[in-house]
């Protein structure tokens, strides 16, 4: 269940270009987080929230890791926070991935620039399952890579960049056929890459994680909704979601 | 100290509730807390049919504030009824339904369907909300609709009526005297102001809906001088809103003429603001020489 809570920044690392790292400390966060949750972060003079998805979570050292891109105002407060500094933060928030794969079962991630934090967090508990685990990750530019030795660790991954500046050239979409026979696919990204994924994988199992722009996070206020049918069903992404089974919701 | 107020129809234990449309129906909230503790609950807004709203994106944060074109989503009055009312009506909390409508027909439809239902307190008329293509808005620029919307719903329910005034109007004071003139037994001021942002990168308006309602801080003294101005010509109660974020700002509203104080967007912000403003209003109060909350009501008025 979600909690409005404290959290200590204990590190803080550029990761990739504009991307940051950071480590938070919190118990009950830490203790209670599963892949695909975020947390909703109250940052100074900023009236919303914003919502950051988890990418790590160390359970015993109490931390939670979040990966960010610096991208607008909120983001840019965020990044000029010290180490040390304490974040009022609701957490951990919304729907995860369903981790049911079974050992021995073979699973695909696919993730998109500031994407793939969460996957990184579902791919370790997956791993614990004994599931095998192949990764596509794309990114804009060789600058803009990050997190590959990490996933590299865990399986088969293959790196993509928009320019071919790094790994193979194109978009991650280009490079699914490579990927063998799979029992269940899990992808996170920008909405055009959501919709030619789930439209190439049509028939396939796979969950995919949405973001937007949210105003109470919690719920209440209804801004981030997504159609399931054409007759007004809806989910809200910020307490449904974020993840949602790919054939659940319409990406228009 | 007694935070207590009476106000037509409603016996409000404490003056402080959230404004509709900020707080859903309720549940998300009573996971941080007792909605007992409320003065009363103020529901999102009911139509006839379910609609689905607006695309997305529907909010954009402003410089204190956020601009919001939600475009009332609601699951249509029968589904609320049926499962959102019992919930709230589980708490010994005054529930306030907000009506909305396209047609003068969907808002007494929408009043009558509450009226038999039972479990809700009063009705708030919105007549304000500035993001829906048909009906809302219109009502509440033209004092003759209001007054006619006003008193169709007075004539079709029991309830007691507190009609929404929009902040977006040349004249406050004249739409006021329409609904009071019209049976209204309080008014609900002010709703959100129409806005605009613009998305650089995408060079286009970044709300989905091109405008939105800006609320929030940044609208708190249009929300203070309308208020004022509003109680100088009017006799019946306010109920005030406008970007109240804490127990001082709830004070201004009291001070100007309100009876009674929503909480909006501060509610997105911090989950606790309702009950950490009920708890600090006493303090508040005494601070600035004041007994009761009816102590404090339009005290801030010169003649």
């Amino acid at each position: 269940m979600m909690r409005k809570e404290n959290m200590v920044i204990l590190k803080k690392s550029p990761i990739a270009q504009d991307t940051i790292e950071m480590v938070l400390e919190n118990k009950y966060i830490s203790n209670t987080a599963v892949p695909g949750q975020f947390l909703h972060l109250q940052l100074k003079g900023h009236m919303l929230r914003r919502p950051i998805s988890i990418s790590q979570v160390d359970e015993h050292a109490e931390t939670v890791t979040i990966l960010f891109k610096v991208v607008g105002s909120g983001t840019k407060e965020l990044a000029s926070y010290p180490i040390g500094n304490s974040i009022d933060v609701l957490g951990p928030s919304g729907n995860g991935f369903p981790l049911e794969p079974k050992a021995n079962s073979t699973i695909l991630i696919i993730g998109g620039g500031i994407g793939v934090p969460p996957l990184y967090y579902l791919a370790r508990k997956l791993k614990e399952q004994q599931v095998n685990i192949v990764s596509v990750l794309g990114f804009q530019t060789k600058e803009s890579v990050f997190y590959e030795e990490k996933f590299a660790e865990l399986g088969r991954t293959i790196i993509v960049t928009n320019d071919g500046s790094y790994g193979r050239k194109g978009f991650v979409t280009n490079v699914l056929d490579d990927v063998s026979s799979i029992d269940c696919y899990y992808s996170c990204g920008p909405l055009p890459m959501l919709q030619a994924i789930t439209a190439q994988m049509a028939g396939k199992h796979g969950y995919i994680s949405l973001e937007e722009r949210m105003g109470c996070g919690v719920g209440a206020c209804f801004a981030c909704v997504i159609p399931t049918d054409d007759c007004g069903g809806y989910k809200k992404i910020c307490k449904d979601g974020p993840v949602f089974p790919a054939q659940e919701v319409q990406l228009v | 100290m007694s935070l207590a107020i009476e106000l037509p129809g409603l016996s409000l234990k404490n003056p402080i509730m959230p404004a509709s449309g900020c707080f859903g129906f309720g549940r998300e909230y009573s996971q941080f807390y007792d909605l007992n503790k409320l003065g009363a609950i103020v529901m999102k807004a009911a139509t006839m049919e379910p609609r689905f709203g607006n695309p997305t994106p529907r909010v954009a944060e402003t410089a204190a504030g956020m601009l919001n074109a939600i475009g009332l989503q609601n699951p249509g009055v029968s589904s609320i009824i049926e499962n959102e009312v019992p919930f709230l009506a589980s708490f010994s909390t005054p529930i306030i339904a907000n009506i909305a409508g396209s047609t003068l027909e969907e808002y007494v439809e929408v009043a009558k369907a509450f009226n038999e239902a039972g479990d809700v307190t009063a009705l708030e008329l919105n007549i304000s909300c500035p993001n829906v293509k048909e009906g809302g808005i219109q009502f509440g620029t033209d004092p003759k609709m209001a007054a006619k919307v006003t008193e169709r719903v007075k004539k079709a329910s029991n309830l007691p009526v507190y009609v929404k005034l929009s902040p977006n109007v040349s004249d406050i004071g004249t739409m006021a005297k329409a609904v009071e003139l019209a049976g209204a037994d309080g008014l609900s001021m002010i709703n959100t102001l129409t806005g605009m942002q613009m998305h650089l990168s995408a060079k286009r308006p970044l709300l989905a809906n091109k405008t939105g309602g800006l609320s929030g801080p940044a609208i708190k003294p249009v929300a203070i001088r309308m208020i004022y101005e509003v109680k100088k010509q009017v006799n019946i109660p306010i109920i005030g809103m406008g970007g109240v974020v804490n127990a001082e700002d709830a004070l201004e509203f009291l001070l100007a003429g309100a009876s009674a104080v929503a909480v909006g967007t501060a509610n997105f912000q911090n989950p606790y603001v309702c009950i950490e403003i009920i708890e600090q209003l006493p303090k508040t109060l005494a601070a600035y020489g004041f007994n009761s909350v009816n102590d404090a009501i339009g005290k801030g008025i010169c003649s």
